[in-house]
């Protein structure tokens, strides 16, 4: 038989040797920058079963493609029951083929497949969801201790790190907050604006914008903002302090990463969430104001008074609480994540992925759950 | 015969701003050599990796690849130099969201016609060279430190380049696999012609596989000595000579 084709410069040549052997020859270049063949073109060769196989070569060059296809075949042999005699072959082709063939001895139990039935996919899921809540439980607890450390004075806790995490939960988050809160007023206004002008009432677009942006509005579009921008680095930075064995390295020390992790970018959140809710609510406020007296006609007088008429103590109440609560569950989501980060890059991008998912799946629990309370309190 | 010069690098000098790292560095990598790059932790290896490598442009000087000014050419000429080489990074540098087979796979598939049966058939090979045939379904994160460098050192083979550059490959092993990592860097320059340039303080590596050395001082931030790794023991320089007797000459 003999299998040469006109682009490619390699050869390979089968003949019988003798009765029982078969011969094989490699002629011409067997390198990589052109399509080399795989093992199956000599199936056919090897299904008249002979008991050995011999080499001879007539190489004008070779690289690794020539030992590679070689290991295959030998490893084809091998389950074929024929023996194999290198003789024939170039010396450094042996060579590493001797190289190969002590890395093959060793018996690998696989990785598990990602490739499950839906079936079981479901299953896992359900069960690594099963396995989850007990876990979140177990980190609230932690978390819980370590403010009781804290306030004992005993937790492993440096204000440093507490006042470098304020600046760059709340200062640093100030454009992106007003750009949202602006805008979000300003859908208001329209909104209010549209229907309120059906029955001439235009003025009391102030009451919807401000009681809105500070009852509902401002801790919503704060907490789903910090959700993605701290959130998600927060976990992106304790998973690759997992990554890179550091969260280990304090757990050798004595050192509890919650309290020297968790317990300060917990705080700055807990801090910096209500003074970002109340912001907002007033450049959510402002952009009312601008609205309806350049676009409406309503004086800015008119509109400032019918705003602190309409504004009272419960709704600012209402938004703290609120702004507080999610700030605690999207820093809760973000270390949460982070601190059950793998050991790779992929892992880390999942943590984040799965801190923002988390956050805003919480935020919209307990802002339902915070709705029907104050409603039962009549606040 | 006069030796073939690979790589030659004239008066190179790398720097981080105002730091200078190392100065003046004047050597050449022969075809077929296995060329050591050594000093003591901190004294720069790595970063004269990186400037050979395309990775970093030195603050002077000039590296040439077979007598073409490496920094100077046109980008695509670059690119088609730096395809000639292999890196092997210290820490591997494997492609964490690919499974060990597709980190070896990803070049040939990207740089070659060969069938995709083909491909798999040479990983097969690559990760057996390095001991870690059967692995292939395994994603680096499972994998110890030395599998990852041996995996590491399997996809900077994977295209058979020219020049194999190799930084820190022992570090991490047992005696018997860093022994091992030698032995298929010898056989790789014996069999297939490769170039090797290791950067390594591994004393085991430097004596017993080198052939031609540089000795990179974190002090004075220079080369201090170069030749071949078993003659710089006996060199008149203290500093290599402690440094190649483990402190005691």
């Amino acid at each position: 038989m003999s299998s040469e084709q006109t682009r490619q410069q390699w050869r390979l040549e089968t003949g019988p040797d003798s009765a029982d052997t078969l011969e094989i020859l490699f002629a011409g270049r067997w390198c990589l920058d052109q399509e080399l063949p795989s093992v199956d073109v000599l199936r056919s060769a090897l299904g008249s079963r002979p008991k050995r196989l011999t080499f001879r070569t007539d190489l004008s060059a070779w690289d690794t493609g020539l030992p590679a296809f070689l290991f295959s075949l030998i490893d084809l042999c091998g389950e074929m029951g024929i023996e194999v005699d290198q003789e024939g072959l170039p010396k450094g082709v042996r060579r590493l083929l001797a190289m190969a063939e002590a890395g093959r001895e060793r018996k690998v139990s696989r990785a598990p497949s990602d490739r499950e039935s839906l079936l079981a996919r479901t299953g896992t899921a359900t069960i690594r969801f099963l396995h989850g809540a007990p876990e979140m439980l177990h980190f609230l607890g932690e978390i819980s201790l370590a403010f009781v450390r804290l306030l004992s004075g005993r937790a492993q806790f440096r204000w440093s790190d507490m006042w470098v995490e304020i600046e760059e939960v709340g200062p640093r988050a100030l454009v992106i907050v007003s750009v949202i809160s602006f805008l979000v007023g300003l859908i208001l206004a329209y909104l209010g604006a549209d229907q309120l002008r059906l029955v001439g009432a235009q003025i009391f677009i102030a009451d919807l914008v401000a009681i809105g942006m500070v009852r509902e509005v401002a801790a919503l579009m704060t907490g789903i903002i910090i959700a993605g921008r701290t959130g998600s680095a927060f976990a992106a930075q304790l998973g690759t302090m997992q990554v890179n064995e550091e969260i280990d390295a304090l757990r050798i020390l004595g050192i509890s990463p919650i309290d020297f992790l968790v317990l300060p970018r917990m705080l700055a959140l807990l801090l910096m969430m209500p003074l970002l809710t109340l912001y907002s609510g007033f450049v959510g406020m402002l952009a009312g104001l601008l609205i309806a007296s350049s676009i409406f006609d309503i004086g800015m007088f008119e509109y400032y008074n019918e705003t602190v008429r309409a504004l009272e103590l419960k709704y600012f109440i209402v938004g703290l609480v609120k702004g507080t609560v999610y700030g605690a569950v999207v820093a809760y989501a973000g270390c949460l994540r982070g601190m059950q980060c793998g050991r790779s890059a992929v892992a880390v991008g999942e943590a984040a992925t799965s801190a923002v998912v988390t956050a805003i799946l919480m935020i919209t629990i307990s802002a339902s759950i915070l709705t029907i309370v104050f409603y039962q309190l009549g606040i | 015969m006069e030796p073939a010069p690979h790589i030659e690098v004239r008066d190179l000098t790398m720097a981080y701003g105002d730091f200078i790292v190392q100065r003046d560095l004047n050597f050449t990598v022969n075809k077929g050599d296995i060329f050591i790059i050594m000093g003591g932790s901190g004294c720069g290896k790595s970063t004269v990796m990186r400037s050979l490598i395309g990775l970093q442009r030195p603050a002077a000087g000039t590296v040439l690849y077979d007598g073409r000014d490496f920094w100077n050419v046109e980008p695509d000429e670059r690119e088609r130099l730096k395809r000639r080489l292999g890196i092997m990074f210290q820490s591997g540098g494997l492609w964490s969201s690919l499974t060990l087979g597709e980190n070896v796979a990803l070049p040939l598939s990207e740089h070659t016609d060969l069938a995709p049966r083909m491909i798999r058939e040479i990983v097969a090979f690559k990760l057996a060279l390095v001991g870690l045939n059967g692995f292939e379904e395994f994603y680096p994160a499972q994998l110890s430190g030395g599998m990852k460098k041996r995996a590491g050192l399997a996809r900077a083979m994977a295209l058979d380049p020219d020049i194999l550059i190799i930084d820190e490959p022992s570090s991490g092993l047992d005696p018997l696999s860093a022994r091992r990592l030698d032995d298929l860097i010898v056989e790789l320059r014996d069999s297939l012609d490769t170039t090797i340039v290791l950067i390594t303080h591994e004393l085991a590596s430097i004596l017993g596989i080198g052939s031609n050395s540089i000795f990179l001082d974190a002090e004075t931030r220079t080369m201090i000595a170069t030749g071949n790794p078993r003659e710089a023991v006996r060199s008149g320089d203290p500093r290599v000579r402690h440094f190649l007797s483990r402190g005691e000459a």
